[in-house]
Protein backbone atom coordinates (compact mmCIF):
# COMPACT_ATOMS: atom_id res chain seq x y z
CA UNK A 1 0.00 0.00 0.00
CA UNK A 2 2.96 2.50 -0.34
CA UNK A 3 1.26 4.35 -2.90
CA UNK A 4 -1.39 5.18 -0.89
CA UNK A 5 -1.09 7.74 1.47
CA UNK A 6 -2.96 9.29 4.41
CA UNK A 7 -4.00 12.24 6.04
CA UNK A 8 -2.23 12.79 9.56
CA UNK A 9 -4.93 13.45 11.98
CA UNK A 10 -4.37 16.23 14.89
CA UNK A 11 -5.30 15.22 18.65
CA UNK A 12 -5.70 18.51 20.95
CA UNK A 13 -5.06 18.35 24.99
CA UNK A 14 -5.67 20.93 27.20
CA UNK A 15 -2.91 20.53 29.91
CA UNK A 16 -3.13 23.28 32.05
CA UNK A 17 -3.71 26.26 29.75
CA UNK A 18 -5.89 29.02 30.69
CA UNK A 19 -8.19 28.32 27.38
CA UNK A 20 -6.44 31.24 25.23
CA UNK A 21 -4.39 28.66 23.21
CA UNK A 22 -7.38 26.13 22.89
CA UNK A 23 -9.79 28.47 21.26
CA UNK A 24 -7.07 29.91 19.04
CA UNK A 25 -6.40 25.88 18.37
CA UNK A 26 -10.04 25.38 17.70
CA UNK A 27 -10.19 28.88 15.47
CA UNK A 28 -7.30 27.66 13.56
CA UNK A 29 -9.56 25.21 12.13
CA UNK A 30 -12.28 27.20 11.42
CA UNK A 31 -13.60 28.86 8.15
CA UNK A 32 -10.91 32.26 8.72
CA UNK A 33 -8.05 30.08 9.02
CA UNK A 34 -9.07 26.87 8.01
CA UNK A 35 -6.02 24.30 8.62
CA UNK A 36 -7.80 21.15 7.48
CA UNK A 37 -6.92 22.50 4.19
CA UNK A 38 -3.76 21.04 5.07
CA UNK A 39 -4.99 17.47 5.07
CA UNK A 40 -5.14 17.38 8.96
CA UNK A 41 -8.44 16.27 10.60
CA UNK A 42 -9.04 17.26 14.18
CA UNK A 43 -10.21 14.22 16.00
CA UNK A 44 -10.99 13.16 20.31
CA UNK A 45 -9.23 9.44 19.69
CA UNK A 46 -5.66 9.36 21.26
CA UNK A 47 -5.76 6.08 19.17
CA UNK A 48 -6.40 7.26 15.65
CA UNK A 49 -4.30 10.91 15.69
CA UNK A 50 -0.83 11.31 14.79
CA UNK A 51 0.10 14.64 15.93
CA UNK A 52 -0.51 15.21 19.06
CA UNK A 53 -0.84 19.47 20.19
CA UNK A 54 -0.77 20.40 23.52
CA UNK A 55 -1.45 23.63 25.53
CA UNK A 56 -0.65 24.57 28.57
CA UNK A 57 1.62 23.38 31.77
CA UNK A 58 2.30 19.94 33.11
CA UNK A 59 0.73 19.54 37.04
CA UNK A 60 0.60 16.82 39.42
CA UNK A 61 -2.45 15.56 38.25
CA UNK A 62 -2.39 15.64 34.24
CA UNK A 63 0.95 14.53 33.70
CA UNK A 64 -0.37 10.87 33.53
CA UNK A 65 -3.07 12.05 31.39
CA UNK A 66 -0.58 13.39 28.94
CA UNK A 67 1.45 10.81 29.45
CA UNK A 68 -1.40 8.09 28.97
CA UNK A 69 -2.52 9.84 25.63
CA UNK A 70 1.07 10.20 24.31
CA UNK A 71 1.82 6.11 24.66
CA UNK A 72 -1.71 5.60 23.19
CA UNK A 73 -1.12 7.32 19.85
CA UNK A 74 0.57 4.85 16.93
CA UNK A 75 4.35 5.32 16.09
CA UNK A 76 5.38 7.19 14.43
CA UNK A 77 3.88 9.94 16.12
CA UNK A 78 4.23 14.16 16.41
CA UNK A 79 3.98 16.25 19.40
CA UNK A 80 3.44 20.38 19.56
CA UNK A 81 3.53 22.91 22.20
CA UNK A 82 1.65 25.21 21.61
CA UNK A 83 1.51 28.62 23.68
CA UNK A 84 4.39 29.55 25.92
CA UNK A 85 3.06 27.53 28.83
CA UNK A 86 3.52 24.16 27.17
CA UNK A 87 6.68 25.30 25.50
CA UNK A 88 8.11 26.28 29.69
CA UNK A 89 5.45 27.06 32.06
CA UNK A 90 5.17 30.68 30.95
CA UNK A 91 3.85 32.84 33.25
CA UNK A 92 2.54 30.51 35.81
CA UNK A 93 6.43 28.88 35.73
CA UNK A 94 6.61 29.96 39.50
CA UNK A 95 3.07 28.15 40.30
CA UNK A 96 3.02 25.71 43.45
CA UNK A 97 1.29 23.29 41.03
CA UNK A 98 3.41 23.75 37.85
CA UNK A 99 5.80 21.53 37.00
CA UNK A 100 6.83 23.11 33.74
CA UNK A 101 6.47 22.51 30.06
CA UNK A 102 4.70 19.54 28.33
CA UNK A 103 8.85 18.68 27.56
CA UNK A 104 8.75 17.31 31.29
CA UNK A 105 6.78 14.25 30.84
CA UNK A 106 6.70 13.46 26.84
CA UNK A 107 9.21 14.73 24.21
CA UNK A 108 8.48 18.03 22.08
CA UNK A 109 9.19 18.13 18.52
CA UNK A 110 7.89 21.52 18.12
CA UNK A 111 7.34 24.62 20.11
CA UNK A 112 4.81 27.71 18.59
CA UNK A 113 5.45 30.75 20.76
CA UNK A 114 2.64 33.25 22.27
CA UNK A 115 0.39 33.70 24.66
CA UNK A 116 -1.87 33.09 23.45
CA UNK A 117 -0.08 31.45 20.57
CA UNK A 118 -2.26 33.29 17.24
CA UNK A 119 -3.59 30.60 14.84
CA UNK A 120 -1.05 31.78 12.37
CA UNK A 121 1.67 30.62 14.52
CA UNK A 122 -0.84 27.22 15.14
CA UNK A 123 -1.06 26.65 11.57
CA UNK A 124 2.81 27.01 11.16
CA UNK A 125 3.76 24.75 13.90
CA UNK A 126 0.87 22.03 12.23
CA UNK A 127 2.38 22.60 8.63
CA UNK A 128 5.81 21.64 10.56
CA UNK A 129 4.60 18.86 11.91
CA UNK A 130 2.88 17.66 8.97
CA UNK A 131 6.02 17.57 7.19
CA UNK A 132 8.22 16.25 9.96
CA UNK A 133 5.37 13.55 10.38
CA UNK A 134 5.65 12.19 6.75
CA UNK A 135 9.68 12.13 6.92
CA UNK A 136 9.02 9.96 10.22
CA UNK A 137 6.40 7.61 8.60
CA UNK A 138 8.89 7.18 5.33
CA UNK A 139 11.40 6.04 8.09
CA UNK A 140 9.35 3.80 9.99
CA UNK A 141 8.09 2.32 6.74
CA UNK A 142 11.90 2.00 5.87
CA UNK A 143 12.63 0.29 8.77
CA UNK A 144 9.55 -1.82 8.72
CA UNK A 145 10.32 -3.60 4.76
CA UNK A 146 13.98 -4.03 6.47
CA UNK A 147 12.84 -6.10 9.07
CA UNK A 148 10.01 -7.83 6.63
CA UNK B 1 -33.93 -1.50 37.66
CA UNK B 2 -31.10 -2.13 35.67
CA UNK B 3 -27.38 -3.13 37.15
CA UNK B 4 -25.78 0.68 38.49
CA UNK B 5 -22.56 0.79 36.68
CA UNK B 6 -20.47 4.41 36.51
CA UNK B 7 -19.06 5.78 33.36
CA UNK B 8 -15.78 7.86 34.16
CA UNK B 9 -16.60 10.91 31.47
CA UNK B 10 -12.86 12.94 31.02
CA UNK B 11 -10.86 14.24 31.23
CA UNK B 12 -9.82 13.51 27.43
CA UNK B 13 -13.36 13.88 25.31
CA UNK B 14 -14.49 14.93 22.48
CA UNK B 15 -17.03 18.06 23.73
CA UNK B 16 -14.81 20.59 25.02
CA UNK B 17 -11.57 21.77 24.15
CA UNK B 18 -11.09 21.22 28.13
CA UNK B 19 -10.40 18.55 30.13
CA UNK B 20 -13.55 18.06 32.55
CA UNK B 21 -13.61 14.65 34.83
CA UNK B 22 -17.30 13.64 35.87
CA UNK B 23 -18.42 10.33 37.28
CA UNK B 24 -21.00 9.63 35.64
CA UNK B 25 -23.70 6.83 37.44
CA UNK B 26 -25.92 5.14 35.02
CA UNK B 27 -28.39 2.60 35.52
CA UNK B 28 -28.28 1.09 31.57
CA UNK B 29 -28.68 4.51 29.55
CA UNK B 30 -29.85 6.85 32.05
CA UNK B 31 -27.81 8.57 33.98
CA UNK B 32 -28.66 8.77 38.28
CA UNK B 33 -25.81 10.47 39.58
CA UNK B 34 -22.97 12.65 38.13
CA UNK B 35 -19.53 13.30 40.57
CA UNK B 36 -17.53 16.13 39.40
CA UNK B 37 -13.86 16.04 40.15
CA UNK B 38 -11.86 18.64 38.94
CA UNK B 39 -7.94 19.82 39.57
CA UNK B 40 -6.92 19.16 36.05
CA UNK B 41 -6.03 22.37 35.19
CA UNK B 42 -5.45 23.81 38.95
CA UNK B 43 -2.34 25.99 38.16
CA UNK B 44 -2.01 27.75 41.82
CA UNK B 45 -2.04 31.63 40.14
CA UNK B 46 -3.81 32.77 43.43
CA UNK B 47 -0.35 31.64 45.13
CA UNK B 48 1.41 33.98 42.80
CA UNK B 49 0.89 37.09 45.10
CA UNK B 50 3.81 36.29 46.61
CA UNK B 51 5.95 36.58 44.15
CA UNK B 52 4.74 39.15 41.86
CA UNK B 53 3.61 42.77 43.10
CA UNK B 54 -0.25 44.23 42.94
CA UNK B 55 0.69 45.88 39.06
CA UNK B 56 2.10 42.72 37.97
CA UNK B 57 -0.80 40.33 39.35
CA UNK B 58 -2.82 42.53 36.91
CA UNK B 59 -1.32 40.65 34.10
CA UNK B 60 -1.70 37.09 35.92
CA UNK B 61 -5.13 37.78 36.83
CA UNK B 62 -5.76 37.89 32.75
CA UNK B 63 -4.55 34.66 32.60
CA UNK B 64 -6.65 33.10 34.59
CA UNK B 65 -9.10 32.44 31.47
CA UNK B 66 -8.36 33.02 27.82
CA UNK B 67 -12.25 33.88 26.64
CA UNK B 68 -13.01 36.20 29.83
CA UNK B 69 -9.40 37.53 30.29
CA UNK B 70 -10.69 41.18 29.77
CA UNK B 71 -13.19 41.00 32.51
CA UNK B 72 -10.80 39.33 34.68
CA UNK B 73 -8.25 41.64 34.90
CA UNK B 74 -11.27 44.45 34.81
CA UNK B 75 -12.45 43.10 37.85
CA UNK B 76 -9.25 43.07 40.07
CA UNK B 77 -7.91 46.56 38.75
CA UNK B 78 -11.15 47.55 39.88
CA UNK B 79 -10.81 45.78 43.63
CA UNK B 80 -7.56 46.70 43.79
CA UNK B 81 -8.63 50.32 42.93
CA UNK B 82 -11.28 49.99 45.42
CA UNK B 83 -8.70 49.65 48.03
CA UNK B 84 -6.75 52.36 47.28
CA UNK B 85 -9.24 54.87 46.96
CA UNK B 86 -8.48 55.57 42.75
CA UNK B 87 -11.02 57.22 40.78
CA UNK B 88 -10.88 55.86 37.57
CA UNK B 89 -11.42 58.69 34.64
CA UNK B 90 -14.26 58.27 32.73
CA UNK B 91 -13.36 57.52 29.30
CA UNK B 92 -11.26 54.56 30.33
CA UNK B 93 -14.41 53.11 32.26
CA UNK B 94 -16.06 53.81 28.75
CA UNK B 95 -13.59 51.80 27.45
CA UNK B 96 -13.59 48.79 29.66
CA UNK B 97 -17.35 48.92 29.11
CA UNK B 98 -16.94 48.43 25.52
CA UNK B 99 -13.98 45.66 25.68
CA UNK B 100 -15.89 44.00 28.54
CA UNK B 101 -18.94 43.85 26.17
CA UNK B 102 -16.40 42.73 23.06
CA UNK B 103 -15.33 39.97 25.03
CA UNK B 104 -19.09 38.75 26.29
CA UNK B 105 -19.88 38.71 22.14
CA UNK B 106 -16.73 36.61 21.56
CA UNK B 107 -17.93 34.17 24.48
CA UNK B 108 -21.17 34.26 23.34
CA UNK B 109 -20.47 33.27 19.66
CA UNK B 110 -18.07 30.56 20.80
CA UNK B 111 -20.50 28.74 23.03
CA UNK B 112 -23.09 28.85 19.97
CA UNK B 113 -20.79 27.45 17.96
CA UNK B 114 -19.28 24.77 20.38
CA UNK B 115 -23.83 24.28 21.24
CA UNK B 116 -24.44 23.89 17.27
CA UNK B 117 -20.94 21.10 17.46
CA UNK B 118 -22.83 19.51 20.42
CA UNK B 119 -25.72 18.59 18.40
CA UNK B 120 -24.25 17.78 14.94
CA UNK B 121 -25.14 21.24 13.37
CA UNK B 122 -21.70 21.33 12.23
CA UNK B 123 -22.26 24.45 9.16
CA UNK B 124 -23.79 26.35 12.09
CA UNK B 125 -20.73 25.77 14.35
CA UNK B 126 -18.35 27.07 11.52
CA UNK B 127 -21.35 29.89 10.80
CA UNK B 128 -20.76 31.28 14.52
CA UNK B 129 -16.81 30.99 14.89
CA UNK B 130 -16.90 33.11 11.38
CA UNK B 131 -18.88 35.90 12.82
CA UNK B 132 -17.03 35.59 15.82
CA UNK B 133 -13.52 36.81 14.21
CA UNK B 134 -15.19 40.18 13.45
CA UNK B 135 -15.33 41.01 16.94
CA UNK B 136 -11.61 39.45 17.34
CA UNK B 137 -10.32 41.83 14.72
CA UNK B 138 -11.89 44.46 16.63
CA UNK B 139 -10.57 43.74 19.60
CA UNK B 140 -7.02 43.42 17.94
CA UNK B 141 -7.28 46.49 16.37
CA UNK B 142 -8.43 48.42 19.17
CA UNK B 143 -6.16 46.37 21.98
CA UNK B 144 -3.32 44.89 19.91
CA UNK B 145 -4.22 40.95 21.25
CA UNK B 146 -6.81 38.73 19.83
CA UNK B 147 -7.97 36.97 23.14
CA UNK B 148 -5.59 38.42 25.90
CA UNK B 149 -4.67 41.86 25.02
CA UNK B 150 -3.86 42.86 28.76
CA UNK B 151 -4.69 46.72 28.68
CA UNK B 152 -5.95 47.24 32.21
CA UNK B 153 -4.06 48.49 34.31
CA UNK B 154 -4.36 49.98 37.99
CA UNK B 155 -5.93 53.40 37.28
CA UNK B 156 -7.18 52.97 34.09
CA UNK B 157 -6.22 51.76 31.10
CA UNK B 158 -3.24 51.46 28.71
CA UNK B 159 -4.71 52.17 25.09
CA UNK B 160 -7.18 54.79 23.48
CA UNK B 161 -9.00 53.97 20.74
CA UNK B 162 -9.62 56.53 18.25
CA UNK B 163 -12.27 57.92 16.59
CA UNK B 164 -11.89 56.32 13.36
CA UNK B 165 -11.50 53.12 14.93
CA UNK B 166 -14.80 53.81 16.99
CA UNK B 167 -16.19 54.12 13.59
CA UNK B 168 -14.92 50.61 12.20
CA UNK B 169 -16.69 49.31 15.36
CA UNK B 170 -19.94 50.37 14.62
CA UNK B 171 -19.51 49.41 11.25
CA UNK B 172 -18.39 46.06 12.00
CA UNK B 173 -21.54 45.92 14.66
CA UNK B 174 -23.93 46.52 11.83
CA UNK B 175 -22.27 43.56 9.98
CA UNK B 176 -22.59 41.34 12.72
CA UNK B 177 -26.20 42.01 13.77
CA UNK B 178 -27.31 41.49 10.18
CA UNK B 179 -25.41 38.11 9.77
CA UNK B 180 -26.37 37.17 13.16
CA UNK B 181 -30.16 37.38 12.51
CA UNK B 182 -29.65 35.00 10.02
CA UNK B 183 -27.73 32.80 12.51
CA UNK B 184 -30.39 33.22 15.10
CA UNK B 185 -33.68 32.06 12.63
CA UNK B 186 -31.55 28.93 12.06
CA UNK B 187 -31.22 28.70 15.76
CA UNK B 188 -34.32 29.49 16.87
CA UNK B 189 -36.60 28.19 13.77
CA UNK B 190 -34.89 25.16 12.98
CA UNK B 191 -37.01 21.87 13.96
CA UNK B 192 -33.49 20.31 14.41
CA UNK B 193 -32.20 22.17 16.92
CA UNK B 194 -35.90 22.31 19.04
CA UNK B 195 -35.75 18.80 19.03
CA UNK B 196 -32.25 18.61 20.87
CA UNK B 197 -33.16 21.45 23.22
CA UNK B 198 -36.42 22.04 23.82
CA UNK B 199 -37.38 20.36 27.48
CA UNK B 200 -34.00 18.86 27.79
CA UNK B 201 -32.01 19.74 31.33
CA UNK B 202 -35.29 21.81 32.98
CA UNK B 203 -33.80 23.57 36.67
CA UNK B 204 -36.71 25.41 38.26
CA UNK B 205 -35.92 28.80 39.76
CA UNK B 206 -36.01 27.45 43.49
CA UNK B 207 -33.37 24.71 42.18
CA UNK B 208 -31.69 27.41 40.78
CA UNK B 209 -31.53 30.02 43.46
CA UNK B 210 -30.92 26.68 46.31
CA UNK B 211 -28.02 25.66 44.15
CA UNK B 212 -26.31 29.15 44.13
CA UNK B 213 -25.98 29.22 39.97
CA UNK B 214 -25.32 32.74 38.04
CA UNK B 215 -25.00 33.87 35.12
CA UNK B 216 -27.00 33.05 31.79
CA UNK B 217 -27.48 29.83 33.45
CA UNK B 218 -29.78 31.24 35.95
CA UNK B 219 -31.41 34.16 33.60
CA UNK B 220 -32.33 31.25 31.37
CA UNK B 221 -34.65 30.08 34.62
CA UNK B 222 -36.05 33.25 35.08
CA UNK B 223 -34.05 34.28 38.05
CA UNK B 224 -32.77 38.13 36.99
CA UNK B 225 -29.21 38.45 38.40
CA UNK B 226 -26.74 40.60 36.80
CA UNK B 227 -24.19 42.16 38.31
CA UNK B 228 -23.76 44.77 35.73
CA UNK B 229 -26.86 46.40 37.16
CA UNK B 230 -24.38 46.88 40.48
CA UNK B 231 -22.61 49.99 38.54
CA UNK B 232 -18.89 49.28 38.06
CA UNK B 233 -17.67 50.29 35.26
CA UNK B 234 -19.05 52.40 32.62
CA UNK B 235 -22.58 50.48 33.29
CA UNK B 236 -24.57 53.07 35.05
CA UNK B 237 -24.67 55.52 32.29
CA UNK B 238 -25.84 52.61 29.59
CA UNK B 239 -29.55 51.63 29.54
CA UNK B 240 -30.21 47.54 29.74
CA UNK B 241 -32.04 45.26 30.95
CA UNK B 242 -30.93 41.59 31.94
CA UNK B 243 -32.61 38.79 29.53
CA UNK B 244 -34.35 36.03 30.86
CA UNK B 245 -36.60 33.06 30.30
CA UNK B 246 -38.57 30.91 32.20
CA UNK B 247 -38.42 27.74 30.85
CA UNK B 248 -35.01 26.63 32.29
CA UNK B 249 -34.15 23.88 29.91
CA UNK B 250 -31.55 23.83 27.23
CA UNK B 251 -33.01 26.23 24.56
CA UNK B 252 -33.70 28.67 27.30
CA UNK B 253 -30.40 28.94 27.89
CA UNK B 254 -29.62 29.31 24.25
CA UNK B 255 -32.66 31.80 23.81
CA UNK B 256 -30.77 34.01 26.65
CA UNK B 257 -27.10 33.95 25.41
CA UNK B 258 -27.91 34.64 21.59
CA UNK B 259 -30.48 37.75 22.75
CA UNK B 260 -27.23 38.57 25.06
CA UNK B 261 -25.27 39.24 21.97
CA UNK B 262 -27.57 41.60 20.60
CA UNK B 263 -27.86 43.08 23.77
CA UNK B 264 -23.79 43.48 24.05
CA UNK B 265 -24.17 45.25 20.31
CA UNK B 266 -26.41 47.61 21.63
CA UNK B 267 -24.65 48.43 24.56
CA UNK B 268 -21.20 48.83 22.34
CA UNK B 269 -23.28 51.45 20.53
CA UNK B 270 -24.52 52.85 23.72
CA UNK B 271 -20.93 52.96 24.77
CA UNK B 272 -19.80 54.68 21.73
CA UNK B 273 -22.35 57.48 21.42
CA UNK B 274 -21.51 58.37 25.31
CA UNK B 275 -17.87 58.13 24.72
CA UNK B 276 -16.27 61.12 26.92
CA UNK B 277 -14.62 63.45 25.08
CA UNK B 278 -11.64 64.24 27.39
CA UNK B 279 -8.25 61.84 26.71
CA UNK B 280 -7.51 61.21 30.29
CA UNK B 281 -6.94 57.39 29.90
CA UNK B 282 -5.48 56.32 33.38
CA UNK B 283 -4.21 58.00 36.74
CA UNK B 284 -1.08 57.68 38.32
CA UNK B 285 -1.70 55.48 41.45
CA UNK B 286 0.87 55.78 44.74
CA UNK B 287 1.74 54.11 47.68
CA UNK B 288 0.75 50.26 48.04
CA UNK B 289 -2.95 48.76 48.55
CA UNK B 290 -3.81 48.46 52.20
CA UNK B 291 -7.00 46.63 53.22
CA UNK B 292 -9.58 44.74 51.44
CA UNK B 293 -12.22 44.47 49.24
CA UNK B 294 -14.82 42.02 47.27
CA UNK B 295 -15.43 42.87 43.49
CA UNK B 296 -18.48 41.46 41.52
CA UNK B 297 -18.42 41.74 38.12
CA UNK B 298 -20.75 40.06 35.59
CA UNK B 299 -18.60 37.84 33.31
CA UNK B 300 -20.27 35.98 30.10
CA UNK B 301 -20.61 33.61 32.27
CA UNK B 302 -22.09 34.73 35.28
CA UNK B 303 -21.01 36.75 38.00
CA UNK B 304 -17.10 36.47 39.44
CA UNK B 305 -15.67 37.55 42.89
CA UNK B 306 -12.64 39.06 43.26
CA UNK B 307 -11.34 38.97 46.98
CA UNK B 308 -8.33 41.32 46.98
CA UNK B 309 -6.07 41.98 50.60
CA UNK B 310 -3.03 44.30 50.88
CA UNK B 311 -1.18 44.94 53.35
CA UNK B 312 0.66 47.81 52.60
CA UNK B 313 3.80 45.87 50.73
CA UNK B 314 4.27 46.13 47.30
CA UNK B 315 2.60 42.28 47.53
CA UNK B 316 -1.05 41.51 48.23
CA UNK B 317 -1.39 39.26 50.83
CA UNK B 318 -4.38 37.10 49.17
CA UNK B 319 -5.98 37.12 46.17
CA UNK B 320 -8.78 34.65 45.19
CA UNK B 321 -11.08 34.30 42.96
CA UNK B 322 -14.81 32.71 42.95
CA UNK B 323 -15.54 31.80 38.79
CA UNK B 324 -19.10 31.35 37.85
CA UNK B 325 -18.20 27.93 36.64
CA UNK B 326 -17.65 27.17 40.34
CA UNK B 327 -21.29 28.28 40.94
CA UNK B 328 -22.85 26.54 38.20
CA UNK B 329 -21.31 22.96 38.74
CA UNK B 330 -23.63 22.20 41.86
CA UNK B 331 -26.38 23.16 38.93
CA UNK B 332 -25.24 20.67 36.24
CA UNK B 333 -24.35 17.82 38.42
CA UNK B 334 -28.74 18.33 39.64
CA UNK B 335 -29.25 18.65 36.00
CA UNK B 336 -27.30 15.75 34.90
CA UNK B 337 -29.60 13.42 37.33
CA UNK B 338 -32.06 11.25 34.98
CA UNK B 339 -30.99 12.28 31.86
CA UNK B 340 -29.99 10.03 28.95
CA UNK B 341 -26.41 9.17 28.04
CA UNK B 342 -26.63 10.58 24.74
CA UNK B 343 -27.51 14.10 26.38
CA UNK B 344 -24.40 14.28 28.69
CA UNK B 345 -22.37 16.05 26.32
CA UNK B 346 -25.07 18.86 25.31
CA UNK B 347 -25.81 18.91 28.87
CA UNK B 348 -22.61 20.48 29.71
CA UNK B 349 -22.39 22.35 27.15
CA UNK B 350 -25.15 24.54 28.43
CA UNK B 351 -23.43 25.65 31.81
CA UNK B 352 -20.96 27.08 29.50
CA UNK B 353 -18.27 25.69 31.59
CA UNK B 354 -14.79 27.37 31.62
CA UNK B 355 -12.67 24.75 33.63
CA UNK B 356 -9.55 27.26 33.49
CA UNK B 357 -11.41 29.91 35.56
CA UNK B 358 -12.83 27.11 37.78
CA UNK B 359 -9.66 25.48 38.53
CA UNK B 360 -6.97 28.47 38.35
Amino acid sequence: MANISRSPWLLHYDGSSCNGCDIEVLAALTPVYDAERLGVVNTGDPMQADIFLITGGINEQNKDVVKQIYDQMPRPKVVVAVGVCACTGGVFKDCYNILGGADTVIPVDIYVPGCAARPQAIIDGVVQAVGLFQQRLDEHNAQKRKEA
Amino acid sequence: MGKRSVIPYGPQHPVLPEPVHIDLVVEDERVVEAIPSIGFIHRGLESLVDRRDFNQMTYVAERTCGICSFQHGMGYCEAVEHIMGVEVPDRAKFLRTLWAETSRMHSHLLWLGLLADGFGFENLFYQCWRVREKVLDIQEMTAGGRLIFSVNKVGGVLKDVTDDQLKFILATMDEVEAELKVIKETFFEDYSVKSRLVGVGVLTAEQINALGAVGPFARASGVNVDMRKLGYAAYPHIDFEPITSNDGDCYARCYVRMMEVFQSIDIIRQVIAKMPAEKDLAVAVKGNPDGEYFMRVEQPRGEAFYYVKGNGTPNLERMRIRTPTFANIPGLCEMLKNTELADIGLLILTIDPCISCTER
